[in-house]
């Protein structure tokens, strides 16, 4: 009887109750934000794409966007670091705050802006130069050419990237040589190199094989430790994977945005339901 | 919140989730059967009927692990969220409570068999006999609000339920004083003590019935609240 007692006594552990809380743990309240967007327009000539967006971007978690293609999830993405600047026919009107500054003001410098936020696309773009020079690129630019500075960024930002070890012993050669899957996890060390505030992500997995797809989102898990990330993403499984938060949009409107395990167990509009249980409107 | 009238774009998926909803009913209105058949049993001394439930009750099981297979299924295969997957995890619950419920109905239909042969004493069952219908009635009612998704039907059987209990408590202390008039009465009186815990039971199973109800429709998980706390909790929203 003494003999069980002492077996049985490790496995009685105490439950610490308090720590299991029901319902999402995630309050936008609670949040820091790091970018905001106040009744924000956006037209494509007389199109508009945009109507009325309101939502703000917590510091430190993985806010998804998802909707149907051309719902607007990818043109309010690329207002965030002001790509459709590129665009001639985009009018918007409305604001865009970042850490509280208006980011389509007079003064802001765009290439300054867009180093604050890093932008990964769809398919990956590595530069045709070598692993290392893909990933120096952008300290090269701000006229950074210590080697012992770049060596250090270099590997930092491959190790951060999950990529590190797959790459160690080949940083010259060229990067077109790599699988998808290691390419895009180079554009975004790429793009961690110079210290970004905010990762933009833009289907980042989405010519990816499964495996590859699940290092991006492990990586995305990494990362948003020491970055804001926003994501778009026709994956609903993915969204619900990565993100704290999630935004549904739908015709150029934000539909519903909230803490994304509600979202995908009691989403409250109907068109939301309709959308992530893949039924007609 | 409500749930969703909208086809999937999926067929073959509409007719899965449609297919386990059915089943759930299927082997809901097995379960009524038999505890209707126990608590016939019990009140008759039919030891035909009470031996026809203990045997049916493999049926009960084996609906059971067939719908837990269909809705491991389409977790791994469709992924269901939002009032699917609501719908998914409320049958997971459901029929584990059906089932439990079929186990006191075998139960009950034990004992019956084994009152069929004594003394039946009507005075012993007549108190037994409207606890049984009472818990008939909420079964029957939680099913139908289940088919219907019906959220006040739910919790007005919910509210039921602690009016039942304290009928369970009455009967309770009545048997014990029969055991202590006449001993020789307790092996019976034993049986009957039994049976009256299993009805009770199947009342509480009820009454969980309900919570998932609630939960499908309204993806608020009421368990372990009082009658007026869900309420409450419902309203809220």
């Amino acid at each position: 009887m003494e003999a069980v007692k002492q077996q049985a006594a490790p496995t009685a552990r105490a439950i610490d109750i308090g720590s299991m809380q029901r319902g999402s743990k995630l309050n936008m309240a609670n949040e820091d934000i790091c970018l905001q967007v106040k009744d924000f327009n956006l037209f494509y000539g007389k199109k508009q794409a945009l109507h009325n967006i309101n939502m703000s971007i917590a510091k430190n978690r993985v806010t998804a966007f998802i909707g149907p293609s051309g719902c607007g999830k990818s043109t309010l993405l690329r207002c965030f670091n002001r790509m459709n600047d590129l665009i001639d026919s985009v009018n918007i009107n409305g604001e865009m705050l970042l850490d509280g500054n208006n980011l389509n003001g007079p003064s802001v410098n765009v290439a300054d802006l867009r180093r604050q936020v890093g932008m990964v696309f769809q398919k990956p773009n590595p530069f045709p130069k070598s692993i290392y020079e893909n990933v120096a690129y952008g300290l090269r630019l701000q006229g950074v050419n210590d080697r012992a500075t770049l060596d250090n960024v270099v590997e930092k930002s491959l190790k951060a990237a999950a990529l590190w070890d797959e790459v160690k012993d080949r940083l010259n050669e060229s990067a077109m040589g790599m699988s998808g899957g290691q390419q895009q996890r180079l554009v975004i060390a790429r793009a961690i190199a110079i210290e970004p505030e905010v990762l933009l992500l833009d289907e980042p997995a989405s010519a990816l094989d499964p495996l590859s797809t699940l290092k991006i989102e492990e990586l995305i898990y990494e990362l948003k430790d020491k970055y804001t990330i926003v994501i778009v993403t026709h994956n609903m499984q993915q969204a619900a994977r990565v993100s704290d938060y999630t935004a549904f949009m739908y015709m150029g409107e934000l539909i519903e945005f909230g803490a994304t395990e509600e979202l995908f167990t009691k989403p409250t509009k109907k068109q939301t339901e309709d959308y992530i249980t893949g039924r007609y409107g | 919140m409500g749930t969703n009238t909208s086809q999937h774009i999926s067929q073959q998926f509409e007719a899965e989730l449609q297919d386990i909803r059915s089943r759930v009913l299927a082997m809901g209105g097995l379960v009524e059967q038999q505890v209707a058949d126990a608590l016939s049993a019990l009140m008759t001394g039919d030891a035909e009927l009470a031996r026809k439930v203990i045997i049916q009750d493999t049926q009960v099981n084996t609906m059971e692990i067939l719908i837990d297979e269909e809705c491991v299924q389409i977790i791994a295969l469709r992924q269901p969220t939002a009032g699917d997957l609501r719908l998914v995890t409320a049958i997971f619950k459901t029929i584990t409570d059906l089932e439990r419920i079929g186990d006191e109905a075998q139960s009950i239909a034990q004992r019956a068999l084994n009152l069929a042969v004594a003394d039946r004493p009507k005075k012993n069952y007549r108190e037994l006999s409207t606890l049984g219908n009472h818990a008939r009635g909420m079964l029957r009612d939680a099913l139908n609000a289940f088919a219907r998704l019906d959220v006040d039907a739910a919790l007005s059987i919910a509210k039921e339920d602690s009016a039942r209990d304290d009928e369970y408590e009455s009967i309770i202390r009545q048997l014990m004083t029969y055991m202590m008039e006449d001993p020789r009465s307790i092996s019976n009186v034993m049986d009957l003590i039994w049976s009256a815990r299993s009805i009770e039971r199947i009342g509480d199973h009820a009454h969980n019935l309900c919570e998932y109800v609630i939960y499908l429709v309204e993806g608020m998980d009421v368990r372990h609240l009082s009658v007026e706390k869900m309420k409450e909790v419902l309203d809220r929203d």
